[in-house]
């Protein structure tokens, strides 16, 4: 797998991470050693294994269908960069 | 660009000149509907669901993804989707797995909507739906278990939009049927019957408005005979059957023009514009998102006993088709009359408390709650919950038609009176007030009868010389004598006897 | 005072021969001096700690004290902590005050504990060297011009130095481990699942576990005892019988049977810390144990797994700082899509950038199976190695880094360089095993070296009993820089 600065721009754009061409360059360098590592994976065979998500095998737990928080909205709010009439704001959303 | 009017006539006839050809289209869809359970909190966090709080004091850590914060999923929101999987006949999925959406939006705190992509909750099952040409199944392909986001408003905030999480995770059930519905009034009969089923098995509040429950629809069109799929776009946000209705209409137009203008249909997302009754572009495939689906680590696999599956089956109630076929077996309904009554639990659960204070006479009861009663609901704008007239009295009023006391007339007239709460809702008082006791006995209405025919000779010859429409002028003074309160069966009969002595 | 171990610290609070006031402010003073060269903390409160100081001080006087009441405790800071700046050595989080307490943090205030300062950190936990903090590198008190590993610096440098007798660390791939090895302290990272990572800023979320950081096993087995425990509020939290990690301290080790994973000594290691490892053997050798030889033939593997799984969570996991709620917004931008992206340019550093890219592309489409599902399988087949070795010893030792601690600025440039920092200890976090590091040695310019002990599932109080019985007869771990 050989990636391009393309790729590196693609993958930016979906992390919503501004890059310039410099930096694209860069961390293309970086992320080509990265997955030269990465790559020695593919030469084990694992076909037949069952993929492993969780370190125990446990089982989802269930919480009961109880309201329990009360409004902090006050508090939420106090750290954000803009609020206005209990609302967080942002840049005008275009649908 | 063809107006909207002719693509929907174009549409409608669904027949189209091509080259020289006469070209048939055959429409596909498929729906996606979001259905809000109906659960009190969220369905990973605590935080409380109710509709209308001022905006974000329903949001809690979890809800703004407050950095450190982990879901727990709500008993609730599994219980009743594991509710709607029986009621349809589906596979219930044992373990069932959670897994991120990955995407950027202001409504979506964490970046990323926890859904749920392989092993679903819900696999499989079947709604059947009526149709102008009868009884159609339409296949379910999975209903998975997902949290909703929040809400942005767009009044301006100085060129700012306003982001509202309180809806951010409300449980949804995500339901996805095959693509088997072949026109916009499947569309919209698969999307009411499924409408009726939530509601009926109590899993969502069914508000439309309140945007309870959504739909989007996968809409494609292909030459008829053919079996490949045409390229298909979704419509989203469809929140009224009407609108499902319309915007389906306007997008097979649209695809069955370009196609026959030879050009291609691009996939796409489209959003249903209302006041224009016009699809628009939302985003196309290519901007579409890389989801990254992955299971969410932070939940493990659901693992649902087949214990707790039975015990929710033995809460889930008689479903509406079962309910339709009953009625018309037991209570010889039309399949009309059936399907009406049961639109919803309310109103069957009304007919049937009613039919049992009256047995034997199920159309009669029938006809008073899809007339009388259905109408002053909808005039009142009520819901039959909350019905003035409770089925025991409705009942009583009826048994008084049946047993001759009043005619249907008069039970009109008592009707009025019971819904405005009028002498203590009691029907025989009602009617011993207003004087509305049929006249039944036979000497006194034979003594009308004979005033009647006296004093209007020119009548009785007019109908004896065969003019039939002079008995029908003798009955009407009869009854006007009797101020309504005679039999009509009973007057009719002994006039005739009479007339024809 | 500073020296002494928190069994002595708690029986002299008991015992009102010094007050929790005095002890924090000791720290406190402490740090005020030897801070501005370390930078192992990024928040000292002296207000909050020295309020909860006299709570303390008022629960031991009402005799409701247990054995952590009035001990400060300097806690990491990726745990949130209500009223504390809580940055996770991030820019992105340079004003986030948490308005909610962790699930460890809540255990640490219940038992009476002083929190004494949020150390500094690798930023959300990615690095081995500390450097990647947005709040500046902090340095290893056995040798200032070296690294004191991460993502844990901070902390692991605060119990070296003597800032504070006991600290919390996180552990991803050897965040716990290698900075307690680089720094010549002890550290544990329990079995997935026994600390709640509610309120633990998440890494990677299937491999992030929250571990005590102290001078000696037996400390450990204090905090254990108050960090452990169920928390509803965590999906992946174990509900199990409480357990007194301090319980198997005293017992012998005759007849413990150690593992020697031939892939562990294999070449990589320099020659300093083979020799420290193979001394520290032949002490247990002298306890009664004996060592064999096994194999964990995947685990070399560790490395790109880790690399694929952790940052594929990871880039998951920090979608959330968008700057719309909390944390950093940039000053300007053209619209919404702008806004995010410059944010998130802005608040992330360079490693952490690096990291999502790679989990964003592992995770994307066409590449999901080739890599994501494939590191879930090999990942399955590492946890079946140790399993498999586990039939044939009790615990598994080996070093805990390669080498000594790096100069700052040494591998800062290279990450891969960098990621092999954890090629021992990350096999750990993939299994979900409990793993721990004590002080065995020194290196040149006495920088320490660790020892790194793997255990089976739940087996804590084990590892806690052989590394203590270890400490009774060594005197690496009471050895002190300053």
């Amino acid at each position: 797998m050989t990636l391009t600065v393309d790729d590196v721009k693609r993958i930016a754009d979906l992390a919503y991470i501004e890059i310039n061409e410099d930096e694209a360059h860069a961390a293309l360098t970086q992320l080509s050693g990265i997955f030269g590592l990465i790559e020695s994976m593919q030469a084990v065979d694992a076909s037949n294994v069952e993929p492993m998500s969780h370190a125990q095998s446990v089982t989802q737990r269930l919480r009961e269908d109880t309201v329990t928080e009360m409004d902090q909205r006050e508090l939420f709010q106090s750290i954000a960069p803009d609020v206005e009439a209990g609302l967080y704001l942002v840049p005008k959303v275009i649908e | 660009m063809c107006n909207r009017q002719s693509e929907f006539v174009c549409y409608r006839e669904t027949q189209f000149i091509a080259g020289n050809q006469i070209m048939q289209w055959e429409i596909v869809i498929g729906l996606e509907v979001h259905a809000q359970l109906s659960t009190r909190s969220k369905i990973f966090s605590g935080a409380s669901t109710a509709y209308g709080a001022p905006p974000n004091t329903q949001a809690c850590v979890i809800d703004l993804a407050l950095p450190g914060v982990l879901p727990v999923l709500n008993k609730g929101a599994v219980e009743r989707a594991i509710r709607f999987g029986l009621s349809v006949g589906a596979a219930i999925n044992s373990p069932s797995i959670f897994a991120r959406k990955n995407y950027f939006y202001p409504d979506l705190p964490k970046g990323y909507q926890i859904s749920q992509y392989e092993l679903p909750v819900v696999q499989g099952g079947t709604i059947q739906i009526q149709t102008e040409s009868g009884e159609k199944i339409i296949r379910l392909t999975r209903a998975h278990l997902e949290e909703d986001a929040g809400k942005s408003l767009h009044e301006d905030f100085h060129g700012m939009s306003g982001i509202d999480l309180n809806r951010a995770g409300t449980p949804l059930l995500e339901i996805v049927s095959e693509p088997d519905i072949r026109s916009s009034a499947e569309a919209v009969a698969y999307a009411k019957t499924l409408h009726t089923l939530v509601r009926w098995i109590g899993i969502c509040d069914g508000n439309m408005q309140e945007g309870s429950f959504r739909c989007d629809a996968n809409v494609s069109v292909r030459p008829k005979g053919t079996e490949k799929l045409g390229t298909r776009c979704e419509i989203k946000n469809l929140n009224s059957f009407r609108f499902l209705e319309k915007a389906i209409d306007f997008e097979v137009g649209r695809q069955v023009e370009i196609l026959e203008d030879g050009g291609v249909i691009r996939q796409e997302t489209r959003l249903y514009d209302a006041n224009r009754d016009e699809t628009r572009t939302m985003r196309t495939k290519e901007d579409a998102n890389d989801y990254r689906y992955f299971p969410d680590p932070d939940l493990l696999p659901l693992e649902i006993s087949p214990a707790w599956i039975e015990q929710i089956g033995q809460t889930l109630p008689e479903l509406p088709r079962a309910r339709q076929q009953r009625y018309m077996a037991e209570f010889a309904l039309s399949q009309y009359d059936a399907s009406v009554l049961t639109a919803s639990r309310e109103t069957a659960d009304f007919f049937e408390a009613t039919v049992r204070h009256l047995p034997g006479h199920g159309k009669l009861c029938a006809n008073w709650i899809m007339g009388e009663i259905s109408g002053q609901l909808n005039k009142d704008g009520i819901e039959v919950g909350s019905c003035p007239i409770g089925p025991d009295r409705l009942a009583t009023l009826l048994a008084r038609i049946v047993d001759e006391t009043i005619s249907g007339k008069a039970a009109k007239t008592i009707f009025d009176s019971l819904w405005k709460g009028e002498s203590g809702q009691d029907v025989d008082i009602i009617i011993a007030e207003k004087g509305l006791k049929q006249i039944t006995d036979d000497g006194a209405l034979e003594t009308l009868v004979d005033q009647v025919l006296a004093a209007n000779p020119q009548q009785v010859a007019d109908y004896r010389g065969g003019k039939e429409k002079a008995f029908n002028s003798l009955i009407g003074q009869i009854m006007k004598a009797t101020q309504g309160k005679a039999n009509p069966a009973q007057v009719n009969a002994m006039l005739k006897r009479k007339l024809e002595a | 005072m500073l020296n002494a171990s928190l069994k002595q610290l708690s029986a002299q609070l008991a015992q009102k021969k010094i007050s929790s006031v005095e002890l924090t402010t000791e720290c406190l003073d402490r740090i005020k001096r030897l801070n501005p060269e370390y930078n192992a903390f990024i928040t000292v409160n002296e207000e909050m700690s020295l309020a909860q100081a006299q709570a303390a001080d008022a629960m031991i006087a009402s005799g409701q004290s247990g054995p952590l009441t009035g001990i400060p405790v300097a806690q990491k800071d990726i745990f949130c902590a209500k009223g504390w700046l809580t940055t996770c050595g991030s820019k992105m989080l340079s004003n986030f005050v948490s308005p909610y307490d962790a699930g460890v943090i809540e255990r640490f205030n219940a038992a009476g504990a002083v929190n004494i300062g949020k150390t500094n950190m690798d930023e959300f936990a990615m690095g081995s060297s500390n450097e990647t903090s947005y709040f500046g590198f902090v340095r290893n008190p056995w040798d200032i011009n070296a690294v004191p590993g991460g993502s844990s610096g901070g902390a692991a440098c605060a119990v070296a130095a003597r800032l504070a007798p006991a600290a919390t660390g996180t552990d991803t791939g050897g965040s716990i481990r290698q900075p307690a090895a680089l720094c010549g302290i002890s550290g544990i990272k329990p079995t997935y699942g026994l600390v709640s990572r509610y309120g633990m800023i998440a890494f990677a979320s299937s491999l992030d576990q929250g571990g005590p950081m102290a001078k000696s096993a037996e400390d450990l087995a204090m905090l254990l005892n108050v960090m452990v425990g169920f928390d509803v509020r965590d999906s992946t939290s174990l509900q199990r019988d409480v357990e007194d990690y301090a319980g198997e301290l005293q017992k012998p080790l005759h007849g413990l049977r150690i593992g020697l994973p031939k892939e562990y000594f294999a070449a990589g290691m320099s020659s300093e810390v083979e020799l420290a490892v193979t001394n520290a053997l032949e002490e247990f050798r002298k306890l009664g144990a004996q060592t064999i030889e096994v194999s964990l033939p995947n685990v070399p593997l560790s490395i790109p797994v880790y690399y694929v799984l952790a940052p594929a969570e990871a880039s998951s996991n920090l979608s959330r700082f968008d700057g719309v709620r909390y944390g950093h917004r940039a000053e300007s931008y053209t619209d919404l899509a702008d806004m995010y992206r410059k944010s998130r340019a802005q608040g992330f550093g360079a490693e952490v950038k690096r990291r999502i890219l790679i989990g964003t592309y592992v995770l994307s489409h066409g590449y999901y199976d080739a890599y994501y599902i494939k590191a879930q399988k090999l990942r399955r087949l590492i946890a079946q190695d140790f399993a498999d070795a586990y039939q044939q010893c009790d615990v598994i030792m080996g070093p805990t880094t390669p080498t000594v601690a790096f100069n700052l600025g040494e591998k800062s440039g290279d990450p891969i360089q960098m990621y092999l920092s954890d090629i021992y200890t990350s096999a750990a976090n993939l299994t979900g095993m409990p793993a721990m590091s004590i002080p065995v040695g020194f290196g040149e310019k006495k920088r320490p070296i660790g020892l790194h002990l793997i255990g089976n599932y739940f087996r804590e109080a084990q590892l806690l009993n052989i590394a203590h019985q270890y400490q009774q007869v060594t005197d690496w771990h009471v050895q002190s820089p300053v």
